[in-house]
């Protein structure tokens, strides 16, 4: 469970995020959706607490992201938008790590790892250095050592960014799994199909504010157009009209 | 936090002995190439100086029937003589085609002037810009100067007079220097390089657990971590620290296997390097690791890009070694005050375990004191740089 409040972030004169307001339930899949520089990688990086709001609060789980970030890390589980993983080490190598960090057990860890490499179908390069890995290959292990200590919420920045098809498929099966496991899933997106196929909630932002927010029909409902990109599009003239 | 240390320290590690270009350019280049470089060339220099001792000097006589007893002397004296007369104009070419050559010249009426009890010129042809036959001609001056003493001696003698008569004044020279103290003239130059190796050992690991990281995207995720971020860092430098203790260690042990081999003791001098020695070496420098870790990383976190990072790391590399330099200039004698400079006092700690004349154990404690309180200060600060969010770039 992941609740935003008047969240506000500026780097010297650009303001990135000016006021974000949103929630995302257990069970369900938000999705952050705006053009590019809307604030959407800002507004999850104040989430995984790698950058201080400078107004607003996010609790996730009833946990203050200010006041306790190492709690709050603990209970998500982060595919940055540039998720580099160490090249000189295996697959299993680079999921383990993030699992010491994350001080689990070393029979917990390693039955973990077996089960995200067989849930992952990584089992065919888990055992091989990072090094010419494909960007599929990549996404799959900074995706597992981000699940390694079975996060209840998963925060996503862009992840389908330079999957190809099977692999674009390959983790939307996986997304939705984890929404069948009773998990938060909140990911960014600038690409419309994307969050049509896959979000129960959508979160527009633009300009560092949320635009609309809403179930795509509820949206579509209220912006009218045919389909969620038409509905996009019109939420975004409408802002863009405002200012 | 020990196992957050522990985790982070031997992932660096891991990460570095698979990279083979990583672990040529700090644990093979460094400390086995350089100390094996530096003694090869001093090897070579001491050979040539020792070869020079030993070799007879090649000298062309013209005109050696004026002077027989002369030639026979230097002869005596181990003088490689060739004779070959000609005029003054011809000697000189002679040198312009090599210039290496001397000519020793006996000019008419040297068999007069030398009977008649006058002084007789010899003249000396050496080309003066060559060193080869300037150190030559030196040789042949000082073997005629003691060919005229002992002629002097004797016609004194001959009239009755004593020689000590023209020796009003006499020099003993009494060189005080034992021979380790004068290798350490030779040798001083190995503290500096133990130093500058031990800081290549773990530049590699510093700048890719810092730029390296945030160059390949792999710095954010981490920041993700339940752990506190200065946890990560001391990690890394822990890592790099522990890289910079190999280097050191292995470049200890080179120098003592190899400055075994050099000729030391032709020259008078003896190679105080055995195991004993290395040791102290190793551990009076052991504490100087904290210091060129921390400092690399806090560099390093400041800079944007690997290629930025290894730009500066070079310049850096000359900082520690300023003190040295300085000192060695000066000519410095340890005391309290420097013992407290980092860098300084480990290249005086190693220069009195060369020089066979260890420090007093107090300077030592002094000089491990103010190094591990620097080092503990940089790594803080390296901390601290971590938790700005500008260290994201």
């Amino acid at each position: 469970m992941i609740e935003v409040e008047g969240l506000a972030k500026r780097f010297g004169p650009v303001e990135a995020v000016r006021e974000v307001s949103f929630s995302a339930a257990d069970g369900r899949i938000t999705g952050l959706l705006g053009p590019n520089g809307a604030g959407k990688s800002t507004t999850l990086r104040m989430l995984y607490t790698v950058l201080r709001p400078d107004a607003g609060s996010a609790r996730i789980d009833g946990t203050d992201v200010v006041a306790d970030p190492l709690a709050a890390r603990r209970s998500i589980g982060v595919l940055p938008h540039s998720a580099g993983i160490y090249r000189q080490l295996t697959a299993r190598e680079n999921i383990r790590f993030y699992g010491e960090l994350h001080g689990l057990a070393p029979a917990l860890l390693r039955r973990r790892i077996d089960e995200l490499v067989g849930r992952l179908d990584m089992t065919e390069f888990a055992d091989r250095r990072a090094d010419g890995f494909s960007q599929g290959q990549r996404i799959k292990v900074a995706l597992a050592r981000a699940l390694v200590h079975s996060p209840r919420n998963v925060l996503l920045d862009e992840p389908t960014n330079g999957l190809d098809v099977m692999a674009t498929r390959a983790l939307r099966e996986l997304i939705r799994g984890l929404r069948a496991e009773g998990h938060c899933v909140l990911f960014s997106s600038h690409v419309m199909q994307e969050v049509a196929a896959l979000c129960d909630d959508v979160v527009i932002i633009d300009h560092g504010r949320v635009a609309a927010s809403g179930s795509p029909e509820a949206l579509q409902a209220r912006f009218g157009g045919s389909s969620l990109e038409e509905t996009f599009v019109r939420v975004l003239g409408e802002q863009e009209g405002l200012a | 936090m020990i196992p957050t240390l522990a985790a982070v320290f031997r992932k660096e590690l891991l990460e570095t002995l698979r990279d083979r270009r990583a672990l040529l350019s700090s644990l093979v280049m460094g400390p086995l190439f350089a100390p094996l470089l530096f003694i090869g060339m001093l090897a070579i220099s001491l050979d040539r100086s020792v070869s020079a001792l030993d070799e007879a000097v090649a000298v062309t006589v013209s005109g050696a029937e004026r002077a027989p007893n002369l030639v026979r002397f230097l002869r005596e004296q181990g003088f490689d003589l060739s004779l070959r007369d000609g005029p003054d104009a011809e000697l000189r070419r002679w040198i312009e085609d090599d210039s290496e050559l001397v000519v020793m010249a006996v000019p008419d009426g040297f068999g007069e002037r030398f009977a008649g009890g006058r002084p007789a010129r010899v003249l000396v042809y050496a080309d003066g810009s060559n060193s080869k036959a300037e150190r030559r001609a030196d040789r042949l001056r000082a073997a005629i100067g003691g060919y005229s003493g002992t002629l002097a001696s004797l016609r004194l003698q001959a009239r009755g007079i004593s020689p000590l008569v023209a020796q009003p004044l006499v020099v003993d020279d009494v060189d005080v220097s034992t021979p380790a103290a004068r290798a350490t003239l030779v040798l001083g130059m190995l503290s500096y390089l133990i130093l500058l190796v031990t800081l290549v050992g773990g530049m590699y690991l510093a700048i890719d657990a810092t730029a390296g990281e945030r160059e390949r995207g792999s710095l954010e995720p981490l920041l993700t971590m339940p752990v506190p971020r200065a946890q990560l860092i001391y990690g890394k430098v822990l890592a790099a620290a522990f890289f910079m203790s190999v280097a050191l260690a292995l470049v200890t042990t080179t120098l003592a296997l190899s400055i075994r081999q050099l000729p030391l003791e032709t020259i008078g001098m003896s190679a105080n390097f055995g195991p004993g020695v290395a040791l102290g070496v190793f551990l009076s420098t052991l504490p100087f690791v904290t210091v060129g870790a921390a400092l690399l990383t806090v560099v390093a976190s400041f800079t944007r890009s690997y290629k930025e990072a290894q730009t500066w790391l070079g310049v850096l590399m000359l900082v520690p070694t300023l003190p040295i330099a300085v000192a060695g200039v000066l000519g410095i004698k340890a005391n309290a005050t420097l013992m407290a400079v980092p860098s300084l006092s480990q290249h005086l700690l190693i220069q009195g375990f060369l020089r066979g004349d260890p420090l007093p154990t107090g300077y030592a404690a002094i000089s491990i004191a103010s190094t591990l309180a620097l080092g503990g200060l940089l790594t803080w600060v390296a901390g601290r740089l971590y938790q700005r969010e500008r260290i994201l770039g």
